[in-house]
């Protein structure tokens, strides 16, 4: 099953290293990992998307929980939560595909940010799936280039992930 | 107080107690290595490889449950450290490594001797750190022992650039009596519901065992543990890194367990119906078959760790916390109970039990001409009053000596587990004898283990350690031979060892005594001269059975139940 594992950790240089290496070092999958800093300059906060049987992934908690790096951890999939993944995409868009795209575009409540004779680039933001679906929907001949940020996400309700 | 960040180094080592560096210079650590010229309270013990070091630090740490310490050059000397390092991380070895580096403003530029040694040691350690400003070396330093020394132990580097050490710049010394990481929390203290439910399935076991590890041993929690068995009358097996820390001689230990454990151990592990684990991992060597492991048991499981909880084996009642005050709590919740453990049920589970001891597993052929290892050991133990600080490298001989030396105390049985380090052992026995000048130390080998090492006898020499070498030599590497007999044909691709140094001359050289043996008869005279020279090294080359094979053995894949006992047996 698929996870979303949000982690608080100091912002020390070799902290995402120590992720990503425990995820290659144990074979574990990672499909995503996104990572910056947050309102406290001492903490980054990272987003990491894997999947596995139950085993695996109480394994993956525990094992990113003992780096000394983590300050703390949520498996975000085990209660409510919100999911975003941002993604820009750059597609051929001439005369004739044009109308086509922006209905498309405004279908997903996506925005055109950039235009040119023969291209519009696309911003959209959503769930994983979301965008997956997008990707589909447009036909695969006009994809020029696709870039996603990978998801991060955070708990429903009034509490944080604080320290 | 304002000092260089060499100098600071020196005092913190010494504010935090420090006694023995192992280590050897370069150019990254010079400004260190004048800073400890310029003292006398840190001894420096200069080996003759970084491997050896490293497994120096980890054998004094190991002997003594203080925490080794390394200093070693950037480059070419923090690379030759890493076999000690990964060797300690993988038996949860606390130690503080400290690594040269190139200056900081040219580290990335493939600068003379620069390698990132954070990057290389991140997988094999419990944490590392790069010193970027000399204001935070102090509590770097504090950091690095504090990681190293608590919750579930193991190895700290502490990467150092050389400007950070330049004699030339000076800050004000403070090092910090404590440190708190917000991000760093061992486990002080297990559930007390967790540990009551654990006794009360414990007074309905009919057929419990003990299985128990090196969390014992790490915890110094011997006299707990026994305490706890002796209250409950229940058998007691113990991992290869367990061994000492309940009495080998005493009367609920049914010998180690594993691969090459015994068969009472075995079968007790394998019709077990409540396992009580203990600081114990669940390695692949113990397990076996992990689909036939424990097939009856309901499991138990204390360890500080909770990542060792559940990785291998599914575990019904975890109790994260430390060995001692588990065990000690646990031991309360007995006395308190009123319930009683199950008389009758262990009366028949100890005749079980004593049935599958008279298979006297262990035995082997005493009437050889030739002289057979396990009767070295034997002798070995006779002759030490089983006493000694026994370290070891890796192969048969290392099973020999955890199987015939009756370990009665913890920190005696010093040896690599986890990765299985030839060449461990004479370095290990240096930090041992550092250690414990007076004691009698021992290094079981064999003829391609000690090889991998060899050179530290100039070390041994240099700092009067009067080591014993007792060399099993079978002119083999004896355990892979043993694999390619049972499941290659025999077919024994290099792994034979005829071409050695004459170990006798080779031990003169180097200033030591040198012995050989090569009849069963001649065995215990040698022996007994060789430990009577309380102040030489003596290096004892004893010719063995060269087809002697370790039984039993659990084939790899196989369940606990299924074992080789003997030459030419079938599997029982
Ligand atoms: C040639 C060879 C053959 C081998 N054959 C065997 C064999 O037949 N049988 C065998 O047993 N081994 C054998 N081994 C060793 C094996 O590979 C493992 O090293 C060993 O089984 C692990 O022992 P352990 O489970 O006690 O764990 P250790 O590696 O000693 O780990 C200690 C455990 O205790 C925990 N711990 C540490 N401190 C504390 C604390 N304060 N409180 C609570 N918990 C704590 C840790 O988290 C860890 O889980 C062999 C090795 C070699 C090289
Ligand atoms: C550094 C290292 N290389 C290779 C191995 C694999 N290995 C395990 S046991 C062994 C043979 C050891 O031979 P020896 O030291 O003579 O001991 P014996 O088994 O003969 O008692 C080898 C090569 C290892 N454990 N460590
Ligand atoms: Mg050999």
């Amino acid at each position: 099953m698929r996870h979303i594992i949000s982690i608080l950790m100091e912002n020390e240089s070799g902290a995402l290293a120590r992720v990503a290496n425990l995820f290659t070092a144990r074979g574990y999958n990672i499909e995503s990992l996104t990572v910056a800093p947050t309102e406290d300059a001492t903490l980054s906060r990272m987003t990491l998307v894997t999947s596995g049987s139950d085993e695996i992934i109480e394994q993956i908690t525990k094992q990113l929980n003992k780096l000394v790096d983590v300050v703390k951890l949520v498996d975000l999939t085990e209660g409510g939560h919100l999911e975003r993944e941002m993604m820009l995409i750059k597609l051929r868009a001439e005369r004739t595909q044009r109308e086509e795209i922006k209905r498309l575009v405004d279908i997903f409540r996506g925005k055109i940010i950039d235009v040119t004779d023969t291209s519009y680039t696309v911003e959209l933001t959503g769930t994983a799936s979301k965008l997956n679906a997008f990707l589909e929907a447009v036909n695969e001949e006009l994809i020029v280039e696709v870039v996603r940020t990978g998801p991060s996400g955070i708990g429903r309700g009034p509490k944080g992930l604080g320290l | 107080m304002e000092l260089s960040g060499g100098d600071i180094i020196v005092q913190c080592l010494k504010d935090e107690g420090v006694e023995h560096v192992f280590g050897y210079p370069g150019g990254a650590v010079l400004h260190i290595y004048d800073a400890i010229f310029r003292q006398k309270d840190v001894q420096h013990i200069l080996v003759r490889h970084e491997q050896a070091a490293a497994h120096a630090a980890d054998g004094y740490a190991r002997a003594t449950g203080k925490p080794g310490v390394v200093l070693v050059t950037s480059g070419p000397g923090a690379t030759n450290a890493v076999t000690g390092i990964a060797t300690a991380y993988m038996d949860s070895i606390p130690m503080v490594v400290l690594t040269g580096q190139v200056p900081t403003p040219v580290i990335g530029s493939d600068a003379f001797q620069e390698v990132d040694t954070v990057g290389i040691t991140r997988p094999c350690v419990k944490h590392n750190f790069l010193v970027k400003r000399l204001e935070d070396l102090a509590e770097t330093i504090k950091k690095a022992f504090f990681i190293a020394t608590t919750g579930r132990p193991g190895p700290v580097v502490i990467d150092i650039p050389k400007d950070i050490t330049d004699p030339g710049v000076k800050i004000p010394y403070h090092y910090p009596a404590k440190v708190k990481m917000r991000s760093y929390n061992p486990v002080a203290k297990g559930h007390l519901g967790q540990i009551k439910k654990a006794v009360k399935i414990m007074m309905e076991a009919e057929r419990p065992v003990f299985y128990t590890g090196g969390g014992v041993v790490l915890d110094d929690a011997s006299k707990n543990l026994t305490d706890l068995v002796e209250a409950l009358n229940f058998p007691i097996t113990q991992t290869l890194m367990g061994l000492g820390a309940y009495p080998g001689s005493g009367k609920h230990f049914l010998g180690m367990l594993g691969m090459h454990g015994t068969y009472e151990a075995n079968m007790a592990m394998h019709e077990t119906d409540v396992l009580i684990a203990v600081g114990a991992r669940f390695d692949d060597r113990v397990t076996g078959h992990v689909k036939q492991f424990c097939p009856d048991a309901t499991i138990i499981h204390v360890d500080i760790d909770p990542s060792s909880i559940s990785k291998n084996v599914r575990v019904d009642v975890p109790i994260v916390g430390p060995v001692k005050q588990v065990l000690r709590d646990m031991l309360k919740v007995v006395n308190e109970s009123d319930k009683k453990p199950k008389k009758k049920a262990l009366d028949k589970w100890w005749a079980q039990i004593e049935k599958w001891r008279s298979m006297n597993c262990l035995k082997f052929d005493r009437k050889s001409k030739l002289i057979k290892p396990q009767y070295a050991v034997e002798v070995l133990h006779k002759v030490t009053k089983g006493e000694a600080f026994v370290t070891s490298d890796v192969g048969q001989h290392q099973m020999f000596a955890a199987q015939f030396y009756q370990f009665e105390k913890p920190r005696r049985w010093i040896n690599s587990g986890g990765l299985g380090t030839m060449g461990f052992g004479l370095p290990a026995a240096i930090g041992v004898q550092m250690a414990h000048p007076k004691a009698t130390v021992a290094v079981v080998t064999g003829e391609s283990s000690i090889q991998m090492c060899i050179q530290e006898l100039a070390t041994c020499i240099q700092y009067d350690l009067p080591i014993k070498i007792i060399l099993l030599n079978n002119g083999y590497m004896g355990m892979v031979r043993q694999w390619q007999e049972f499941f290659y044909d025999s077919r024994y691709s290099q792994s034979t060892m005829s071409v050695t140094p004459d170990f006798v001359k080779l031990t003169e050289s180097y200033g030591h005594v040198g012995m050989r043996v090569e009849k069963p008869e001649d065995l215990e005279g040698t022996l007994k001269e060789a430990f009577s020279m309380k102040d030489k090294l003596v290096f004892v080359d004893i010719k063995v059975d060269p087809e002697e094979n370790v039984y039993p053995m659990i084939a790899a894949g196989k369940g606990h139940h299924e074992m080789y006992l003997s030459p030419g047996s079938e599997l029982v």
